[in-house]
């Protein structure tokens, strides 16, 4: 099965987080950069699949020069290469355009399975497997905590996912070529070994430009993004908080409290 | 020259960091305070290859060097150093033996296990009455027919009695040499060996999550082909084994120490007195400035250490200046560590209070500081 994990590098959503004051886009600079949290856990599916049905697994990324640390990084942990698209012209490109440029990269690769975190701690907009699968005419698995793959022996494969709820779990299927997005509750993901690590070194890594992929620049970076951040404030520093002294009414206390914030 | 590490070594040192952070911080003050072995966690080190670390490829390792190691054990130590202890002892007193001394079968049959961290391996030295001393040790083996028979018994032997423990390599007397002295050789004993008792563990003051016994050897039969190395060379054996195993230790230490300056910094940002964070005095930030002098400078002796035995050059002198100042450096750090903390550093369930119980088996065990400065004197012709 040729499977494409879609990776993005994120600030940490540990540390500090800024929005650059000139464009308000996020500031990518002054961060300290990580693979984003969730698509981790989509690495690890991959190579569990890999690990179970053979195939390629590749890891697709867009984004700046730096972002070539996570690749390797994600590398360390398994997967057999890798695409970076990046050009400056992308800079500020929002989600539609995003999808744009990444289906376009996953034509390049022309995957049976395409797995990706349900979301990314900077943006948290979690449209990127929907956009995807439109764009590309397939199906979309979203949300799963839970991935089976029953290979039909012709090179495809039915796909049953458990879709996270609030209230519990649904059952979802769709065969391949298909998107499926993932949250942490799927697995654990591996920590990367000294031999991981080593080989990633010598992995290939693709870089592709926009004139590779064929899209102009206008339609794509912030000049062409359908939504803008118009502008940014930091969040007001944290208040004082309520203390509820219990006097054998604490319990009602802390109720109405909820009440009133709409907690309950 | 170059203090710098590279891309690979450094993604390592992360790697490993990430693990102790998300793997061992949260499960190991439990195991501390029950004194149990903390079997899952190391299984998953051995899932992420820790102990196959500084071994080649066809036996299941990671074709990394000492240097791997060492930070792996920096790293580890620095949130705990139960698990780092365990690590360490496995591969350095474990599994490196069998690696540099054992024949082509004894190398098939047990580096694969012990590599992958499925079982771990002991090294049986130290005696009740004999431990810097070791040459003097009494437990003896003499061969009958195509067996050795072991007498005798083994004091504070790490990783000797685990679920998974597979062997240990037991240093005995095995005749005398030409000039009257003692013939002593190495002997692969495995583990449930009738013959072989293992003790309860002890009650120790630190590394409470590492396991730790004393063993006894009543005519405890293994087979001839057992032997490690050649017959007689057993001293030689293990000098070279703790000489490196000195670095190994010192890493270790220079992670404690590290942990302390971690855990100081946090605190300190944190915690108020008289109307300000306790880190705005002067008092506390000269002691953390200090601590981070000693964890830096310990890890620069035992990086030129390993430098040296990278470059295959003597490194005896390097190792024993590593394992002494990075365990005087811990001990230090860890007694600042602890007054910062104020009382909440004198309740076990604090980090620090941990690094305090651990840090001082570190200028005892793989020789004391006496004997460091005795290595020492004597490489300078004294
Ligand atoms: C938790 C733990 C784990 C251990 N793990 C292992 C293991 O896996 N395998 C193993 O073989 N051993 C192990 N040891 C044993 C350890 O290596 C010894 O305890 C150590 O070498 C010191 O030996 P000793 O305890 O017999 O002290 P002694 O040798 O009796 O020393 C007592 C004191 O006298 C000093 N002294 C001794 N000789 C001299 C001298 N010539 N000049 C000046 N001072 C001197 C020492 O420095 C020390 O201060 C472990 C010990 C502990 C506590």
């Amino acid at each position: 099965m040729n499977i494409v994990v879609l990776v993005k590098q994120v600030p940490d959503s540990g540390a500090e987080r800024n929005l650059r004051s000139d464009d308000n886009t996020v500031d990518r600079e002054s961060a300290t950069n990580v693979i984003n949290e969730m698509d981790e856990y989509a690495i690890e599916e991959a190579l569990r699949i890999q690990e179970a049905h053979g195939g390629e697994v590749t890891v697709l990324t867009m984004g700046p020069e730096r972002a070539g640390e996570s690749i390797r990084k994600a590398l360390s942990m398994g997967p057999d290469k890798a695409v970076h698209v990046v050009d400056d012209a992308l800079h500020g490109s929002d989600a539609l355009a995003t999808s744009k440029v990444l289906a376009a990269a996953l034509g390049t690769v022309n995957p049976d399975l395409i797995l990706c975190g349900a979301e990314s701690t900077d943006g948290r907009v979690q449209v990127m497997p929907h956009m995807l699968a439109e764009r590309m005419g397939i199906a979309a698995l979203t949300g799963a905590r839970k991935l089976t793959v029953d290979t039909n022996g012709a090179g495809g494969a039915t796909l049953t996912i458990e879709r996270q709820t609030e209230e519990g779990y649904e059952v979802v299927t769709a065969s391949t070529p298909a998107v499926v997005s993932v949250w942490d509750t799927i697995n654990e993901p591996r920590y990367p070994s000294f031999k991981g690590i080593m080989a990633a070194k010598k992995k290939p890594v693709t870089t592709l430009s926009l004139a590779d992929l064929g899209i102009p620049a206008a339609e794509v970076g912030l000049a062409g993004a359908y939504s803008a951040v118009v502008e940014h404030a930091k969040r007001p520093p944290r208040q004082g908080g309520t203390k509820v002294v219990d006097e054998g009414d604490g319990g009602v206390k802390l109720v109405e409290f909820l009440a009133s914030e709409k907690f309950v | 020259m170059d203090f710098l590490l590279d891309e690979e070594h450094e993604a390592l040192r992360e790697s490993v960091r990430e693990f102790a952070r998300d793997v061992v911080a949260p499960v190991i003050a439990d195991h501390y305070e029950h004194h149990t072995f903390p079997y899952d966690v190391v299984r998953q080190m051995g899932k992420m290859g820790l102990f196959g670390l500084p071994f080649p490829e066809e036996y299941g390792g990671m074709g990394g060097d000492y240097l791997a190691l060492c930070l792996a054990l920096e790293e580890l130590a620095r949130v705990d150093s139960s698990v780092a202890v365990t690590l360490e002892a496995a591969i350095s007193l474990g599994a490196m033996p069998i690696y540099r001394y054992g024949t082509p079968e004894q190398k098939a049959r047990w580096l694969p296990k012990l590599v992958s961290g499925e079982a771990l391996a002991a090294f049986g030295l130290t005696e009740p009455g004999f431990g810097s001393d070791a040459a003097g040790m009494q437990t003896r083996a003499v061969l009958d027919g195509d067996e050795w028979v072991i007498n005798g018994s083994k004091a504070f032997i790490t990783n000797s009695g685990t679920e998974i423990t597979a062997l240990i390599n037991v240093a005995a007397v095995t005749g005398t040499t030409a000039d009257g002295g003692k013939e002593i050789s190495t002997i692969i004993v495995p583990s449930g060996t009738p013959g072989l008792t293992v003790h309860p563990g002890y009650s120790k003051v630190g590394w409470c999550a590492s396991d730790t016994h004393e063993l006894s050897f009543d005519d405890c039969r293994v087979p001839a082909e057992n032997l490690l190395g050649e017959r007689g060379r057993g001293l030689a054996q293990f000098l070279r084994i703790l000489d490196e195993g000195r670095i190994a230790i010192a890493a270790l230490a220079v992670g404690l120490a590290q942990g302390c300056v971690d855990e100081s910094v946090r605190y300190a940002g944190q915690r108020h007195a008289f109307g300000q964070p306790i880190g705005d005095f002067q008092a506390i930030k000269f002691k953390i400035a200090d601590m981070q002098v000693r964890a830096h400078t310990a890890r620069l002796a035992y990086y030129d250490a390993v430098a040296r035995l990278l470059a295959g050059r003597e490194f005896k002198q390097a190792a024993a200046i590593a394992k002494l100042h990075a365990s005087d450096s811990a001990m230090a750090n860890a007694r600042d560590a602890t007054q910062i903390f104020g009382g909440y550093g004198f309740m076990n369930e604090t980090p620090v209070a941990r690094f305090y119980r651990d840090a001082k088996i570190l200028e005892i065990g793989e020789g004391t500081s006496e004997v460091q400065r005795m290595i020492i004197a004597r490489s300078l012709g004294l």
